[in-house]
């Protein structure tokens, strides 16, 4: 079953990364990354236990914390910036 | 016996997680505009999460793994619904705001309504375009 959940994992990245190529918006494209980081987190923690190595789930952590700064630097960034003027549509 | 049922648990955990996980990214890739997306993939990015981690934390027993399977746990239980919010809030104060009665939906929509409307209802819209 982990198997299985590290390729279910890798299609549904694969499907936000389709999101954030061709979405129409930049919001779009900040929503597609943050599926596709939270996803990574998921990913190494299940890869983890697949290969039997406990110390990769410190990365996932700082995966995570990471993940969510970002989303939240650009979101901010971009939403100064239309305020300014400028669309969305980049 | 409780070591099968444990397995057999966290199988079932995962093979949900993976169900709710892959609709979701269907939904961010077909539906139709940015809110129906960010639900898709907003609503179903918690529960997924919630599931696989926990899937984890059955397989892993007590030991430091699990600890650090809680803490990630807990971490995007606060962050993922917080980050959804933000970009909702952001989506709204730009050009994509959701229509409204008396309220332009697009920043054009808005310049053509106002262009277009009487006098009594150019009152209206004035201060409900963009900030």
């Amino acid at each position: 079953m982990l198997a299985a959940t590290v390729i279910s994992l890798l299609v549904v990245m694969g499907l936000a990364l389709a999101r954030a190529l061709l979405g129409p918006t930049i919001y779009d494209r900040i929503l597609a990354v943050n599926v596709f980081g939270t996803k990574t987190v998921l990913l190494i923690a299940v890869i983890c236990f697949t290969v039997g190595k406990p110390e990769f789930l410190d990365i996932a952590l700082v995966y995570a914390l990471i993940n969510f700064v970002s989303v939240v630097g650009v979101l901010r960034y971009f939403e100064y910036r239309s305020r300014m003027g400028d669309t969305a549509h980049d | 016996m409780i070591d099968s049922l444990l397995n057999a648990l966290s199988g079932l955990m995962l093979a949900a997680g993976c169900f709710f996980m892959v609709s979701g990214a269907v939904g961010l890739v077909r539906f139709p505009d940015f809110y129906t997306r960010m639900h898709a993939a907003g609503v179903t990015d918690t529960l997924a999460t919630f599931l696989i981690v926990g899937a984890l934390m059955l397989l892993a027993g007590w030991s430091l793994a699990l600890f650090k399977l809680g803490l990630i746990l807990l971490f995007i239980f606060f962050t993922s619904p917080t980050a959804s919010h933000a970009l909702a809030k952001a989506a709204q104060h730009s050009e994509l705001r959701l229509e409204q009665p008396g309220r332009p939906a697009t920043a054009q929509a808005g310049q053509a309504a106002r262009n277009a409307a009487e006098p009594a209802l150019e009152a209206d819209t004035t201060n409900t375009g963009r900030d």
